[in-house]
């Protein structure tokens, strides 16, 4: 099987200067992979090139066979990846249920639309019950939910999630992990950006583990759990 | 107090044109927070537009509008692609400056091609009629502008709150990241709005010659209202800058009237200044 995502020793920063050394990853169909590391690694700056908000300074990212290096990132977002970025980032001003109709934004059929938006009602029933608010009214976790429905409702084959947890409450971290999981069970292929190492790993299949802008191990979610520099350096133990 | 109320009516007139030019370069700011100096040149230009129509093609202005819409938008629209898009992430500065060339450029090229001279669109359909209702006089070319200039900025807000495509242009003005992110493509977007407040400011000028001279510096003045009617009504507020709008074309007329005919700026500013000094963020500025 050929993997859906293909970075190949990709280079990338801002302004020229770089923050990610030759990170190369892959992701097969239907994996739910994470990547972990501590503050400043290069995960945001990662996924953020990925996603075409910046573009490679050198290396490559195929998507589904295809070189998507230089696109922009609302053609990314049509070829199917969906990125949720790190710090919510709604429509602050717009409503609930406006923010869900944006992120359905390419999607032309009305019905289409609001089939999926129901079906995110059921995960998400809180975002229901508050449709009509503006959106930065929302509590934290709220806004959260909605980012990640406003990220799932244009039905992403390759869905990004960045810190996701950041501000949840544990009983709520727990309640999107299994979320999260269940969207990949339904087909949809996720890459997840986490602080949370040991919940990112308890649902992922693989992991990887990035320093100084670098992949420094990576395999099996319950083998990197287990080996001794997880332990040490991100878990405490 | 009927001439208050006829006063008060020509005020209320020419004041939603105010309301329509100012829409234009409030959805620019909004958007992209970048202020267009040439947003009263692009009237001047739709101006010479409608008049050339007329002169050449024997068009009404209340036809021709349509045609300086449609022209102005897509000066508007190359404004952003040749000028505007260079200096977007850059300081303010440069946005304003580069505008600010654009027109003095326009200026000048009007200048040179059509000379100094004031040019009257006289025999136009409208011009010379009146309404009487009871004792009161309405001069029929300017209530045909100012109904106009309504229905533009009803449409125009309506586009902007009540459609996706609206939905995406506040998205896009809110963060610009995210947009893309959900599939927006923002530089469209950009151009688009640019297109669009251009047009703004294009219908306006076009219905204009059916009752005001033209030449090259007439944008000037209707330029520096827009931009007080925008400060005024909230940087980026539609409705803020309609009902600033509204209020220069009063004030202006009354003082115009019960002052002097050269007291009508004075008053005008003064409301500004006042309105700046008791709102910083003007009207609906949040
Ligand atoms: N917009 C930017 N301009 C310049 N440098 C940046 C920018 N964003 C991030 N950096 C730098 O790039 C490096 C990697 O940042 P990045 O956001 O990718 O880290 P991260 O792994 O996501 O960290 P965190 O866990 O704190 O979110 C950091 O040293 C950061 O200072
Ligand atoms: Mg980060």
């Amino acid at each position: 099987m050929d993997p859906i995502l293909k970075v190949s020793n990709l280079h990338s920063g801002y302004d020229g200067v770089p923050v990610v050394f030759g990170i190369s990853l892959e992701i097969m169909p239907g994996e739910l992979v994470a990547i972990v590391g501590a503050n400043g690694a290069g995960k945001t700056t990662t996924m953020k090139t990925i996603s075409g908000l910046i573009h490679p300074l050198s290396g490559n990212i195929s998507f589904l066979g295809q070189d998507v290096s230089n696109l922009s990132a609302h053609e990314i977002l049509k070829l199917g990846i969906s990125y949720v970025p790190e710090g919510r980032r709604i429509f602050g001003k717009l409503s609930v249920r406006q923010n869900m109709y944006l992120g359905a934004y390419t999607e032309k059929s009305q019905t289409e639309v609001s089939r999926r938006m129901d079906e995110l009602f059921e995960i998400f029933p809180v975002l229901r019950k508050r449709a009509k608010q503006v959106a930065e009214t929302l509590s934290g976790g709220e806004q959260q939910m909605l980012a990640i429905a406003r990220g799932l409702i244009s039905k992403p084959k390759l869905l990004m999630l960045d810190e996701m947890s950041l501000g949840l409450m544990p009983s709520m971290v727990e309640k999107m992990m299994e979320t999260v999981k269940a969207v990949n069970e339904a087909g949809a292929t996720v890459l997840l950006v986490e602080q949370m190492v040991q919940e990112a790993l308890e649902i992922a299949d693989r992991g990887y583990v990035i320093q100084n802008g670098k992949i420094i191990l990576s395999g099996q979610a319950d083998e990197l759990l287990n080996s001794e520099q997880v332990r040490k350096a991100y878990l405490g133990m | 107090m009927e001439t208050f109320i006829q006063v008060l009516i020509d005020g209320m007139l020419s004041g939603m044109v105010y309301a329509l030019v100012a829409a234009g370069l409030c959805l620019i700011w909004g958007v992209m927070d970048v202020i267009n100096f040439a947003h009263g040149e692009y009237l001047m230009v739709a101006m010479y537009v409608s008049y050339w129509l007329g002169f050449l093609a024997n068009v009404d202005p209340v036809v021709s509008t349509v045609a300086a819409g449609a022209f102005i938008f897509m000066i508007g629209a190359l404004t952003y692609k040749l000028i505007i898009r260079f200096t977007i992430g850059k300081p303010g500065l440069v946005a304003l400056l580069a505008t600010f060339g654009l027109a003095i450029f326009l200026k000048n090229l009007c200048m040179n091609q059509f000379s100094p001279n004031f040019r009257i669109m006289s025999d136009t359909w409208l011009s010379g009629k009146t309404l009487h209702v009871g004792g009161l006089i309405i001069a029929l070319p300017q209530l045909t502008a100012a109904v106009l200039a309504l229905i533009v900025v009803g449409l125009l807000y309506l586009l902007v709150n009540s459609t996706k495509f609206g939905w995406a242009i506040q998205a896009t003005a809110m963060d610009r990241e995210a947009a893309e992110l959900v599939g927006i493509n923002t530089e469209r977007i950009y151009i688009l709005v640019f297109g669009i407040g251009g047009a703004c400011v294009g219908v306006a000028g076009g219905i204009m010659p059916s009752y005001l001279a033209v030449h090259p510096e007439v944008g000037s003045m209707f330029g520096l209202i827009a931009f007080i009617c925008v400060a005024m009504g909230g940087f980026g507020s539609i409705p803020g800058a309609f009902i600033s709008g509204l209020l220069v074309g009063v004030v202006e007329a009354l003082a115009g009237f019960y002052i002097a005919p050269v007291f009508k700026y004075v008053a005008v500013f003064g409301l500004y200044l006042a309105v700046i000094f008791l709102r910083p963020k003007g009207i609906f500025g949040w």
